[in-house]
């Protein structure tokens, strides 16, 4: 007797309906990314209110067909209502520890919509190199780039991030971090640091930005009038973590503007003093703005709509800190367990997985404030030879604690699920590494 | 006119310079470098120290600003510390495409690694073909595209020659053999549960004459197939639950005179095997347990150490008890942590045990490991390098060359070596190449 196919009608078309697309607008934090898919005989239909839906109703469709031993593809009955648990799904990379290629982003930003990331941290800038070319300030990256021929990112490469991440639904949220992690600034932009002193005399080191000059925000006013027409997205992350009180105390103009502002000796007080008129700058420009939890911790005055970037492991919980944060009325990132750059032997996915965003004391209405989190990458010892296998899979785990509901948990389920995907991404030509023994069809470089 | 090097002559010194062999343990890799213009002259005894003299004159040889490639005035001495220094590849747990493995004998050569220690076959899957034992990886590989062919293999085994690296092949047994008896039935022990067979099995079964026959074949084609006077025969963390399990071999303990002791039954094969071995005139490695369980060991046997709980202890034992030993414990790349773990691999000294003079002799080199439960070809190069450099360095350099900021500078620039050369070595710390990765 012949084989029977399971296979009823052949289907031919995917119709799409999408109700308000806004397919020339750029994604935000609001935009809707719910999608109906309906498969039965003879019909395959995808609808969204958005075309932000779409996108991510066509990536599950395309992770739902599959292929049988004589290489037809099928596609099972079925009926699907989506939408992601929280509106922000960020991954960080890091391209001033190691300059990433152009290429390596945006082959990163492809590997994001497969697993529906919808907002790419642009940590740009740092200490070690400037790689973004100003236009405003040119300077910056000629001296402070690791190479000013090679090692930037042209105004045009900038417009082909942004470009190619808008069409896949993904958010460019830049950060320029400050006052702290700004030595590359300082030669690029004389007078912008706090020069350390040894006693008496200027020890010939730098530190934060000089909060104390008013070219100072002159220039902070100019750089990100510049970055704000860049960057389309109406957030920017501003940094502020970290930022070290030693240079500061031993400069002798510094410790006399504490004593005339009647700071005392609290130096946080002039890191928020800094802070405060970063905000108040960034505000003018019509931006919003996220920072890392130090700014919260430390008592800065935030605008009320201000993102906290919840980042620390070790001092306070971070589930204590979602706490106080949401407490406080403000809205809420978490990053602090998804910090993928720390690596470790074994099966960590498992971790990143098992992490529950909400799991604090607190009201509904402060666990509405979390409004997502973002896995990041540092750059100290990555770049593009083992970017790919260190974010993935793992990042899929993430990805899918911020999209699938809660009670979707299940270590061994996702485990089958995370293999097989992972084999989908070698199939995409994407350089994802094994989470255990075993093997795909196709294997990478095979 | 700028001094300028038209030729770099290469003679090699010994009546048989071993262009046409196999390179071995006893292998001369030193080779003396005089760099002056207008001809600079590399002299080594055999071919295989020309071969580490070239890669250090491809090293020496640096570019300016303008381009132009420069080389400085030199006189160089140099020979390896150690005489085997090993990279340890694991393609079982994950299949490894021919070209990965390829890839990494270029970059082992870049690093005068020298043994290739081709852990092929274990638990998970068997891509061996045999050509004696077909069903073994028809039955037994992940599938029939997980398969490395006799010619994968010679390939492999040229490809290092050529370099001057040994490949020296581990069929482990008799644990670490789940994917064999997948097409060899009747190799493993069936495990029972009272008096019924539970359907699993467990290491290979040491009791049945049919076991010695499959391997007195099987390690007839392993010798005629790898040239390498040595065949590494595993016998590392055998699991003695199954055949406490199995009513035979209990009976086999029992008139043997065993008594309860395993280690007892588990000697008994390995030594059965390391008899077939020497027959076809092979020296074997073995791991540690071998030594430790008392097994007789030949003379010449070379034993691993690579159990990291007092390591140093070991080291004396075996080499206390007269037999060559090689170090690995310290040196499992494949337990990745975030930061520099370049910097403690690089600060072993393998020579820190208790021993005399003549049984520091005998500690012969050391590998370092790259198992393979979370490395397949997608991670593999990135992992390795340039962390396996420090060791390489460990091994060839001499005892007092251990300043970590000075190997800090050389490691990095050795780095960017390797990007220039499509080895994908990951970072070291912050930083750059002018040649970056594509």
């Amino acid at each position: 007797a012949e084989k029977e196919q399971p296979w009823g009608t052949p289907c031919t078309q995917l119709l799409v309906f999408v109700a308000t697309p806004g397919c020339d607008g750029f994604p935000s934090l609001d935009s809707k990314e719910s999608y109906k898919l309906s498969v039965s005989e003879g019909s395959l239909l995808l609808s969204a209110d958005a075309v932000w839906g779409a996108l991510r109703g066509l990536e599950t469709f395309s992770q739902l067909v599959g292929r049988d031993e004589n290489g037809t593809y099928y596609i099972n009955k079925t009926e699907i209502m989506d939408f992601p648990r929280f509106p922000h799904r960020g991954l960080l990379l890091d391209t001033s520890r190691h300059y990433l290629p152009l290429r390596t982003i945006l082959e990163t930003l492809d590997v994001m919509a497969y697993n529906k990331f919808n907002v790419f941290h642009w940590h740009i800038v740092d200490d070690p190199s400037f790689p973004y070319e100003s236009l405003t300030f040119p300077e910056l990256s000629k001296q402070g780039a690791f190479n000013a021929m090679t090692h930037v990112y042209t105004a045009s490469d900038v417009q082909m991030v942004i470009e190619y991440a808008r069409l896949r639904g993904i958010r460019v949220i830049a950060e320029f971090d400050t006052p702290g992690h700004t030595l590359s600034w300082g030669p690029g932009a004389p007078g912008l640091l706090t020069p350390c002193y040894l006693g008496k005399d200027p020890s010939g080191t730098y530190g934060p930005i000089n909060p104390i000059l008013n070219s100072t925000y002159h220039f902070v006013s100019s750089l990100f009038h510049e970055v704000s027409a860049v960057f389309p997205d109406f957030f920017l992350h501003l940094g502020g973590d970290e930022v070290d009180f030693t240079c500061w105390k031993s400069n002798p103009k510094i410790r006399a503007f504490m004593k005339e502002m009647g700071f005392g000796e609290d130096y946080k007080k002039l890191e928020s003093f800094y802070i405060q008129r970063l905000l108040d700058i960034i505000s003018s420009l019509g931006k919003g703005y996220i920072v890392w939890q130090e700014v919260f911790d430390n008592g800065v005055k935030v605008r009320p709509d201000t993102i906290i970037h919840v980042w620390k492991e070790n001092s306070t919980p971070y589930m204590e800190e979602m706490a106080n944060v949401t407490k406080a009325g403000y809205r809420a990132l978490l990053s602090a367990p998804w910090y993928l750059n720390h690596i470790s032997y074994g099966q960590d996915w498992m971790v990143a997985y098992q992490v529950e965003p909400l799991k604090f004391e607190g009201s509904p209405e402060q666990k509405d404030r979390v409004i997502g989190g973002e896995a990041c990458m540092w750059g100290e010892y990555v770049d593009v030879t083992n970017l790919a296998p260190r974010l993935w899979p793992r990042a899929g785990a993430v990805a899918e604690r911020l999209w699938s509901n809660a009670t979707v948990r299940n270590l061994q389920d996702a485990y089958v699920r995370l293999a097989d995907f992972r084999c989908k991404l070698l199939g995409r030509g994407v350089q994802a590494q094994p989470l255990y023994v075993g093997y795909c069809e196709n294997e990478f470089g095979g | 006119a700028e001094p300028e090097l038209s030729q770099l002559q290469v003679v090699i010194e010994s009546r048989d310079p071993g262009c046409h062999s196999y390179p071995h343990l006893a292998s001369s890799e030193a080779y003396h470098l005089s760099v002056t213009e207008p001809v600079a002259i590399l002299k080594a005894d055999e071919v295989w120290g020309a071969l580490r003299g070239l890669e250090t004159f491809s090293q020496l040889v640096h570019e300016d600003d303008y381009g132009s490639f420069l080389v400085n005035e030199s006189e160089i001495d140099d020979f390896p510390r150690f005489a085997h220094r090993g990279i340890l590849l694991d393609t079982s747990r994950h299949y490894l495409p021919l070209k990965s493995i390829l890839i990494n004998l270029d970059a082992m050569a870049f690093n005068k690694f020298n043994v290739l220690h081709w852990h092929i076959v274990d638990d998970q899957s068997f891509p061996y073909q045999s050509m004696y034992f077909p069903e073994l990886s028809d039955k037994g590989a992940y599938s029939y595209k997980h398969i490395y062919t006799p010619t994968d293999v010679r390939l492999v085994i040229e490809y290092a020659r050529l370099r001057g690296i040994r490949v020296i092949p581990e069929f482990d047994t008799p644990g670490h053999t789940q994917s064999w008896g997948k097409g060899q039935k009747d190799l493993l022990t069936p495990c029972y549960s009272g008096k019924q067979p539970t359907g699993s099995f467990g290491p290979v079964n040491p009791i049945l004459n049919t076991t010695y026959d499959f391997m007195t074949k099987f390690f007839k084609e392993i010798s005629s197939v790898f040239p390498d006077a040595y065949i590494h025969l595993g016998g590392d963390e055998v699991n003695f639950d199954c055949w406490k399990s199995n009513p035979e071999v209990k009976e086999f303990m029992k008139k043997q005179g065993f008594g309860t002791d395993y280690a007892k039954l588990e000697s008994y094969y390995i030594q059965k095997i390391l008899d077939i071995v020497s027959s076809y005139n092979k020296g074997y490695m073995v791991w540690q347990e071998v030594f430790d369980n008392k097994v007789q060991l030949k003379p010449d046997t070379v034993v691993q150490v690579w159990m990291e709980n007092n390591y140093a202890h070991e080291l004396s034992s075996v080499t206390g008890a007269g037999f060559t030993a090689i170090l690995a414990a310290p040196w499992y790349l494949d337990y990745i942590s975030y930061g520099q773990d370049w910097k403690k691999y690089y600060s072993v000294e393998p020579l820190n045990f208790p021993g005399s003079e003549k049984q520091k002799k005998l500690l012969i080199g050391g590998e370092a490991c790259l198992w393979g439960e979370f490395v397949d070809a997608t991670n593999l190069t990135p992992r390795l390098w340039p962390r396996a450099s420090a060791v390489g360095e460990r091994l060839w350099s001499s005892r007092n060359v251990t300043n970590l900021q000075d190997a800090y500078k050389r490691l990095t620039n050795h780095r960017c070596r390797m990007l220039r050369r499509g080895i994908a070595a990951e970072p070291v710390f912050v930083g750059y190449c002018a040649h970056e990765a594509r």
